[in-house]
């Protein structure tokens, strides 16, 4: 079984939508939605719903104004500025800069403060046409520690293993933080989806150096290529010097909004797509190659 | 004081960053120039990238105090393991090993109390870096950059958020794309937000989450529709039935995504587009002078 992660480091170069037409060509695959952030591989895969979990996100600490002295002694712990005054004097906590490090709560001389885990987030086993999908939806303002990514991917992983499927695509989160790292560790090859513009294509290299220092192969693909040619070209050097394979060039398409709209994905909307090739010759070479990584354990 | 507006969306690449950089280089040609743009994507900090000619006027890392256990002085009693929420210490007495992970800390300073052997202590730990920046027009531009393998950008950008505002009347804050912390720390001091979305359904989907991550954190916000005439009308209709202020359309053109590609300013793009931010520019004056009123009554 392999594993294979969808990534940009730019958002919107359109990796759910690549994602998506990639599930057109999957056979026996199972899918992760790892952006948990902004969710939206569900907008086009229409799940049924078979599991609904509750996913514990951080704590996050509140204190109990009977119990308080007014000692001041969290205060003065908190790294994070998150205890306050209150106008009438009192201490309160501001949820959204606590930090969840309990350290007050420890601290509190008074057992007066209490710290509870979030319930906000969610996710979820369903039924695609595509296949099995594991997804999920945080809450707002919530931690995206990379934990919520680890979870979708670990029970995407058990069900990989129960049905003997053959791949399991994860569908990437923007950026190169914790969620993404959280979305690296472990997998392995990431199909980089970037577009020609120096935003892209600086993300690109800079996603590329993370990806790189887990020894986790790239493939890549550039998108609305047409857009800007020129840089499409630097790109193109770029990859061959960094030893990434240029899995094909996508031009800048309405049909992939339009495709959307229907809640199809763009192959499904089009099978004469021109991305039907480049995604059948990128499967087709997942398929053939052996993809190897180095488990670098002191990542999480 | 300055009035503080943020520009955010939920899904990726609607055009937080162009609109933050022509905004800016708006505000400064045609309002103020007391105006400073913060570059709070510090996963993929773009900005810098729309301007020529800068220049770098200060240039900062950022540590984070991390902990270190001296061996010598560690009795491996674990307590420091239990204290830390963030898995970011590993202690195994069997084999007289304890250890903390950098990149896992949060430096909270739990563990510090937690010792009862005085075994740890800390230092320094880079985890990105912020530079002061003056564009050619004169504008100040401040940018934090995270370590490329740090999983603390919401340190980072809090860190970057305590640069100096004074004397300014406009700061812009370009947020990172999500709902999740890096936005809330973002946004959590702005007066003002601008939603950039566009008209797909990707789009809408993400706005939606967005609209309810500013309603639980009490903060007056508007939607900015970028690639107007791109997708189609389920977002003016959630916007009408949710009674949201447009602040404006900006049209799909292809072309100026040819010149945005580029990194091209606001002096390179269409008139119907340049106009469009010209008209954004009068309707913050309002905002702000109307936050001005409720501030001072």
């Amino acid at each position: 079984m392999k594993e294979i992660t969808i990534l940009s480091g730019k958002g919107g170069t359109g990796k759910t939508s690549i994602t998506a037409a990639l599930a057109s060509i999957a056979k026996n695959s199972v899918f992760a939605d790892n952006d948990v952030d902004a969710a939206d591989l569900h907008l086009i895969f229409n799940p049924e719903i078979k599991e609904n979990h509750i996913f514990y996100g951080s704590w996050v600490a509140a204190i109990d104004s009977e119990l308080c002295t007014n000692c001041g002694i969290c205060k003065t712990h908190c790294r994070f500025d998150a205890i306050h005054y209150k106008p009438d004097g009192g201490l309160e906590i501001n949820p959204f800069e606590c930090e969840g490090c309990r350290l007050c709560e420890r601290v509190c001389p008074a057992q007066a403060i209490r710290s509870e885990q979030s319930t906000n987030n969610n996710w979820f086993v369903s039924d695609t046409r595509f296949g099995p999908l594991v997804h999920a939806k945080m809450g707002a303002g919530e931690d995206n520690s990379g934990k919520l990514v680890t979870q979708v991917r670990r029970k995407a992983k058990e069900i990989a293993k129960e049905i003997s499927a053959d791949f399991i695509v994860n569908d990437g989160p923007p950026g190169i933080g914790c969620p993404a790292i959280a979305s690296i560790t472990g997998t392995n090859a990431v199909v980089l989806v970037t577009e020609p513009s120096k935003s892209g294509f600086h993300d690109a290299v800079r996603l590329i150096e993370l990806v790189q220092s887990f020894k986790i192969p790239i493939y890549a693909l550039i998108n609305k290529y047409d857009i800007n040619p020129e840089i499409s070209n630097q790109m193109a050097t770029f990859f061959k010097t960094e030893g990434i394979q240029l899995m094909g060039k996508i031009p800048f398409q309405e049909e992939m909004v339009e495709a959307l709209i229907e809640r199809k994905s763009i192959i499904e909307y089009n099978k004469d797509s021109v991305v039907t090739k480049i995604l059948t010759d990128l499967w087709t070479e997942l398929s053939r190659v052996s993809l190897g990584y180095t488990y670098d354990s002191r990542r999480i | 004081m300055a009035f503080k507006i943020a520009i955010a969306s939920g899904k990726g690449g609607t055009g937080k960053t162009t609109v933050s950089v022509n905004l800016f280089s708006a505000i400064y040609k045609y309002w103020t120039e007391n105006v400073q743009l913060f570059d709070c994507d510090v996963e993929e900090p773009n900005d810098l990238l729309f301007f020529k000619d800068f220049t770098v006027k200060e240039e900062r890392k950022v540590f984070l105090s991390v902990p270190e256990i001296d061996i010598d002085a560690c009795k491996f009693c674990k307590k420091c393991e239990e204290y830390c929420e963030f898995n970011a210490i590993v202690v195994m007495p069997k084999v007289k090993y304890a250890k903390v992970s950098p990149d896992l800390c949060h430096s909270c300073g739990a563990c510090l109390v937690a010792c009862p052997h005085d075994a740890i202590h800390e230092k320094d730990h880079a985890i990105g870096s912020i530079s002061v920046n003056r564009t050619k027009d004169g504008g100040v531009l401040k940018e934090g950059n995270l370590r490329v393998g740090s999983p603390l950008q919401t340190m980072l950008i809090k860190e970057l958020k305590k640069e100096s505002q004074v004397g300014q009347d406009i700061v812009i804050y370009d947020a990172p794309p999500g709902i999740s912390c890096p936005v809330v720390e973002t946004i959590s001091d702005a007066d003002f937000v601008i939603l950039v979305t566009e008209p797909t359904p990707f789009g809408m989907y993400d706005l939606q989450l967005t609209v309810d991550l500013m309603r639980e954190m009490k903060k007056s916000f508007a939607v900015l529709v970028n690639k107007a005439g791109m997708g189609n009308a389920e977002l003016y209709e959630y916007l009408e039935r949710e009674k949201i202020k447009v602040l404006g359309e900006i049209p799909f053109d292809k072309n100026y995504a040819a010149q945005y590609s580029k990194g091209m300013l606001l002096t390179n793009i269409p008139s119907h587009i340049k106009q469009e931010y010209l008209k954004l520019v009068d309707q913050i004056k309002i905002i702000s002078k109307e936050h001005e009123g409720d501030y001072n009554s």
